[in-house]
């Protein structure tokens, strides 16, 4: 037997390519994920943070800025604002709505990625990919990378929406444009990648074990859901945290979700593509 | 050269060539409980289409994909242009073109778009787009080109799929039903492009079990069944060994005329009836038997020389090995309704 081959990014970045151009073709796929973005980045914290920066109800307010006594110390020191109302603003903005930047990406690229390889199957094209010269790790990568781009691409654009929403009505009341905190930018460029990255992995491996569509999208369900959770408490914790320990879950994330797609590469065999022998 | 086939047997001695494209020795592979292929001995030759013919379950799809590597084998080995296939193999599968019995495109994308994909992934870096132009020209589907392919009809689908395999100038295309789902104009159009394409030297390996394509296609046969080779090398070679004996069938005004064909030089035995079948030891014997009738005043009203196809070949093997439909093994038994078993007299 002969060794594998050195991956050939070329043809990673073609499959990557032709992928999201057949995505970019269906707008029965980009128009929900363009309604679940501005769902969850800007029409829900516009309703919340409009309502609270200008409720008259100054006692319900203040209720609510006493709760804020809940959160960690760290957290409490970080909150700006002589206000009631401006203190729960800015709560709500920088620490309650930050499972937002993680449920997107992930929804929207686990959609991707559960009917990617079964869909190739389905439709048959996985025939043409399965007899090409592109290494099956380079379809998986290509696929996994396909499959990210989407949800992280929505996450940035929303996340920049979001910023704008954020300080245009939480700003005036905390004494100018605060938004990203460094603990943001941390969780979006350091913490939701790996956790897209092992969402995939194991979507991935689902999609090319599954016998269809909607067998892959039931049980990709079922596998992310938990890493939802894992990835709401944790990002959670680091926005409440230091800069250290966000940057330190990161980190743990990267490591476990490179494991994770090392050995997610090699669920994907020429057989599989053709949908042979997978009883 | 060609494997030498004994029609008492059907095991056969594979004599490799070193112009062989292909070669399996003893390659099986199984699914599960279910054996694909089993012991499957085969040298398909440079340069030449070989058509591997059987029917549906026979492993003609499983072996093409095992020549590009897209299956391994369960057993035995398999070597293309002297090279193993394999996942590793990535040389070896840029070499080799494919056109699947589904067309596998991407019905989202343009004409245009799954071209450029096939140029990319196997690296058709320099003039892509002249010859993805060129192919498309060839054809006949230039106009649609950068219309998405969901729009295509059947017909369009299996030109561009065809198209497309040949973008990166394979030594080896593997056409696995290429003209299933097509009308007869399409399939003709289709079968002269594939012909074509062998004029540049392309090694031509199609999967098909209809036996009418293969007959004016093949320069080399495979006859498989159950997983195995159970026949291969040229039709006219083949079609000799089991009818080396030429047949003429004739009919008179008077058929008491013909009685004497039975005693002329070559004439190997007569079947009586009508027609009558006259059975020689050279084709090129037909042109004296006229020439005699003539002379003797007899007065035909059928000369129908018959030269064995692939069809008759096929069903032949079939119901040597207790597989065909019928066990009517004589010559043209599948071709003509009027047929009987036995010679009735010499």
């Amino acid at each position: 037997m002969s060794t594998p081959q050195s991956l050939d990014w070329h043809r990673v970045s073609v499959i990557a390519r032709t992928d999201l151009r057949q995505l970019r073709q269906a707008k029965d796929f980009w128009v929900p994920m363009t309604i679940l973005g501005s769902i969850f980045f800007l029409i829900i914290p516009g309703i919340l943070l409009l309502i609270i920066t200008n409720m008259g109800d100054v006692a319900a307010v203040e209720r609510m800025a006493a709760t804020l006594e809940i959160l960690p110390e760290s957290a409490q020191a970080q909150i700006r604002g002589e206000t009631p109302s401006a203190r729960a603003g800015y709560a709500l903005a920088v620490f309650l709505l930050a499972p937002v930047a993680i449920v997107v990406p992930l929804t929207i690229s686990t959609a991707v990625a559960a009917s990617t390889i079964v869909g190739e199957r389905e439709r048959g094209t996985g025939e043409f990919l399965a007899h090409s010269p592109a290494a099956t790790r380079e379809i998986y990568l290509g696929k996994l990378i396909a499959s990210a781009i989407p949800g992280y691409l929505t996450t940035i654009v929303g996340f920049g929406g979001y910023s704008i929403l954020v300080n245009l009505t939480v700003g005036p009341e905390v004494g100018g444009w605060f938004f990203p905190t460094t603990q943001w930018w941390l969780l979006v460029v350091w913490v939701v990648p790996p956790f897209i990255a092992l969402a995939l992995s194991l979507v991935l491996r689902l999609s090319a074990r599954v016998t269809s569509t909607a067998a892959a999208q039931q049980a990709s369900g079922l596998v992310t859901l938990p890493l939802i959770m894992i990835a709401y408490s944790q990002s959670t914790g680091a926005l409440f945290g230091s800069a250290s320990l966000t940057l330190a879950i990161g980190a743990i994330a990267w490591v476990i979700a490179g494991a994770s797609l090392i050995r997610g590469m090699g669920s994907l065999s020429r057989s599989r593509l053709l949908g042979v022998g997978m009883e | 050269m060609i494997e030498t086939v004994t029609p008492s047997s059907t095991d056969l001695q594979h004599v490799v060539q070193p112009s062989s494209a292909v070669v399996a020795r003893a390659v099986s592979k199984r699914f599960g409980d279910n054996v694909a292929l089993s012991s499957l001995d085969l040298a398909l030759p440079k340069g030449q289409i070989s058509v591997l013919l059987g029917p549906n379950g026979a492993g003609k799809t499983t072996t093409a994909r095992m020549i590009t590597g897209a299956l391994e084998p369960s057993g035995g080995e398999i070597e293309v242009f002297g090279e193993r296939p394999g996942e590793s193999a990535r040389d070896l599968r840029s070499r080799c073109g494919v056109v699947s019995a589904k067309p596998a495109l991407y019905d989202q994308l343009s004409g245009y778009d799954n071209l450029m994909f096939a140029a990319e992934l196997y690296g058709v870096d320099r003039d892509a787009d002249a010859r993805i132009r060129a192919e498309a020209q060839r054809f006949d589907i230039e106009d649609a080109l950068h219309d998405k392919v969901g729009g295509y009809s059947t017909g369009m689908k299996t030109r561009l799929a065809l198209a497309r395999s040949v973008l990166h100038r394979p030594d080896l295309l593997l056409l696995d039903e290429p003209t299933s789902g097509l009308d007869p104009e399409s399939s003709a159009t289709v079968l002269a492009l594939i012909r074509e394409m062998t004029s540049e030297g392309t090694t031509v390996v199609m999967c098909t079990h209809h036996l009418i394509e293969a007959e004016g296609l093949a320069d080399h046969v495979v006859m498989m069944e159950l997983g195995r080779s159970v026949l291969a090398g040229a039709p006219r070679e083949l079609t000799d060994t089991y009818w080396p004996d030429a047949l003429v069938q004739i009919e008179a005004e008077d058929p008491a005329t013909l009685e004497f064909l039975s005693h002329e030089p070559g004439v190997i035995r007569v079947e009586r009836g009508l027609p009558l079948r006259v059975y020689l030891d050279d084709g090129r014997r037909i042109a004296e038997l006229i020439a005699t009738c003539v002379k003797r005043g007899v007065s035909l009203t059928r000369v129908d020389p018959w030269r064995p196809s692939l069809r008759d070949l096929y069903f032949r093997v079939r119901a040597e090995n207790g597989s065909g439909q019928g066990s009517d093994t004589s010559p043209g038994a599948h071709t003509r309704p009027d047929v009987s078993m036995e010679p009735v007299g010499q």
